[in-house]
């Protein structure tokens, strides 16, 4: 991708960019539990678009069940020009959606350069693979430092680091981010986007951010949804969302009087992590 | 001398229970599960090259039956996986080590019927012939077992550290979830942890084999070989070697200084000590899953 001409025609462009991803009225089950309960949503090229929501709310289960790791009860995945509801998640992978789970999820004994060749486990082009490590090392220059040290003996940063760097080796068009703030400082979570921003312009990858930390998911992304209860309630260009008087009610913190009254379900449900 | 020749047998016999104890830990770190047909898998593997040397078999030359052998083991191991355990996906862990326990049974019937449960001698060149190292006599058998077992350990080494699906092994086995997300596949994986676990226990198989009789209740050696993995700290592959070594060296050595008859308890003794003193093992990794 061109980094340059990507900055450039992003203001104006966004809307008429191609959907890579299309989500069609998705079900997905924990046993009887009916954890995504109808949700459609649409990823278009070379945007970061996030989805926000509460604890519980099925952010984690809408990712899992993209990637494949869990099969949907209903619905489509359209991605590729094909429904990829059900796939395994190898053929995923290789269709390139990669899916960084919530919680870093590295291989803790081995080390920071064996996880980072275990993102690339489909790839068969040892030179690419090569080149891109040295990519993933100049976004995160510490993982270099610490390519030979086992990746359970990093800070929860660095794991971060580690898991989008793994998740990049892939080589995908879509990266799919479970709340890589999950448990950072401040400090650590603004280099974590700005990387995530960098990654998204020079790399080209299309990202779908899942973030409890409403503020500066909205400040990244193109593009928002509102999930609750497994369904999306909400959905528009991330600066809207941003300045929308529910959303800065509920998820930035802004108090208003009707808020303090709190009759509102989705406050109630809330539980900051 | 003696005492030598106590080290040198003690270290064969480690090995074979080493040898079968990188079964149980094989499987144990890839799946979770406990085979406890891991030493019937070992006397299967004896019995099948058993049967495909001696003349009163099919008489085949010994160095074609053993890799005809490990090869059948191994597919053994594969298609059980496939086949049986990945259909019990989801039951409880104590399903699949009961299932591998009525194996065993199993196994040894069939040995039983299909070579006869008298004692037999595997026909194979390296037994009952000496070699000497200037004054020192020492059995081929033993020394052949203790150079096949450091081989096999350095090629296992460097299988699960520089191969790409070696390391993928145990990038599976340490986060299951990630490898799936990675596109790992995990299923496949497993299946070739147990076609590990049956060829290696081939080769430990033919390596008793070649010491000594045989009969269909040799697996029941197994027990042994459990009790060294959780030695060793059940987990940890070298652990497990160690574990079968030491196992293996207490044995001659606790009935050539102690009375018979308290001697044979002196490996389990060490491991109710180790459980109560180190219950993670000697060569236990710290690193515990998260919750
Ligand atoms: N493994 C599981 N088994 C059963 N229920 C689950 C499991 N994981 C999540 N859930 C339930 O599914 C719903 C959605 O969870 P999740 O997708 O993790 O939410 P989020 O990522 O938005 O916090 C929640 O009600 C949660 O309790
Ligand atoms: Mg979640």
């Amino acid at each position: 991708m061109n980094a340059l001409t990507d900055i450039a025609a992003r203001p104006a462009a966004a809307p008429e960019k191609a959907v890579v991803l299309s989500v069609r009225n998705l079900e997905s089950y924990y046993g009887p539990i009916m954890a995504i309960r109808g949700c459609s949503l649409e990823v278009r090229e070379g945007q970061i678009v996030t989805v926000l929501g509460a604890n519980g709310a099925g952010k984690t289960t809408l990712m899992k069940t993209i990637s494949g790791v869990m099969d949907p009860e209903k619905g489509q995945i359209m991605y590729g020009g094909e429904n990829i509801a059900g796939a395994a998640p190898d053929k995923v992978v290789r269709k390139g959606i990669v899916h960084v789970p919530e919680g870093r999820e590295v291989f803790p004994l081995l080390t920071v350069e064996e996880n980072l060749r275990m993102g690339a486990f489909v790839r068969n082009d040892a030179d690419g693979v090569r080149k891109d490590e040295e990519m993933v090392f100049s976004y995160f220059p510490i993982l270099a430092e610490r390519r030979r040290q086992a990746a359970g003996t990093l800070s929860g940063g660095q794991q971060q680091m580690l898991a989008i760097g793994r998740g990049l080796m892939a080589r995908p068009k879509l990266m799919l981010l479970d709340e890589p703030s999950l448990g950072l400082s401040p400090l650590l979570v603004k280099e974590i986007f700005q990387i995530i921003r960098r990654l998204n312009r020079e790399q080209g990858v299309t990202m779908m951010l899942v973030e409890q930390n409403a503020k500066v998911a909205l400040e990244v992304a193109d593009y928002g949804y509102v999930m609750e209860l497994g369904r999306i309630v909400m959905a528009d260009d991330a600066k809207r969302l941003l300045q929308s008087k529910d959303i800065q009610e509920f998820y930035l913190g802004v108090q208003s009087e009707e808020s303090q009254r709190g009759q509102k379900r989705w406050k109630q449900k809330k539980t900051w992590r | 001398m003696d005492v030598l020749q106590l080290l040198v047998s003690g270290l064969a016999n480690g090995c074979v229970y080493g040898l079968i104890a990188l079964g149980f830990v094989l499987i144990y770190k890839a799946t979770e599960a406990v085979n406890f047909a891991q030493g019937d898998f070992m006397m299967l593997g004896a019995f099948i090259t058993l049967g495909l040397t001696n003349e009163q078999f099919w008489g085949l030359p010994f160095w074609v039956s053993v890799p005809i052998a490990i090869l059948c083991m191994g597919a053994f191991g594969y298609l059980l996986d496939m086949l049986v355990l990945r259909r019990m996906f989801g039951q409880s862990q104590v399903a699949v080590v009961i299932l591998t326990i009525a194996l065993g049974f199993v196994l040894r019937f069939a040995a039983g019927v299909i070579w006869g449960h008298q004692p037999v001698s595997l026909e194979s060149p390296i037994a009952g012939k000496d070699v000497r190292f200037g004054g020192l006599v020492l059995g081929l058998d033993e020394v052949t077992i203790i150079v096949v077992t450091v081989l096999l350990t350095v090629l296992l080494y460097f299988y699960f550290n520089r191969t790409k699906l070696g390391v993928a092994m145990q990038a599976a086995s340490q986060n299951q979830l990630a490898a799936y997300y990675m596109g790992i596949p995990v299923k496949r994986i497993h299946s070739l942890i147990w076609a590990l676990a049956g060829a290696v226990a081939a080769v430990a198989g033919i390596l008793f084999a070649s010491k000594g009789s045989i009969d269909p209740s040799i697996g029941l050696l197994g027990i042994k070989a459990f009790a060294a993995a959780v030695i060793g700290g059940f987990g940890s592959l070298p652990g497990a070697l160690l574990g079968g070594i030491i196992v293996g060296l207490i044995e001659p050595f606790a009935s050539y200084y102690i009375a018979a008859g308290y001697s044979q308890i002196m490996p389990y003794l060490l491991l109710f000590l180790i459980l109560v003193f180190r219950p993670h093992g000697i060569l236990a990794q710290v690193h515990r899953k998260k919750v």
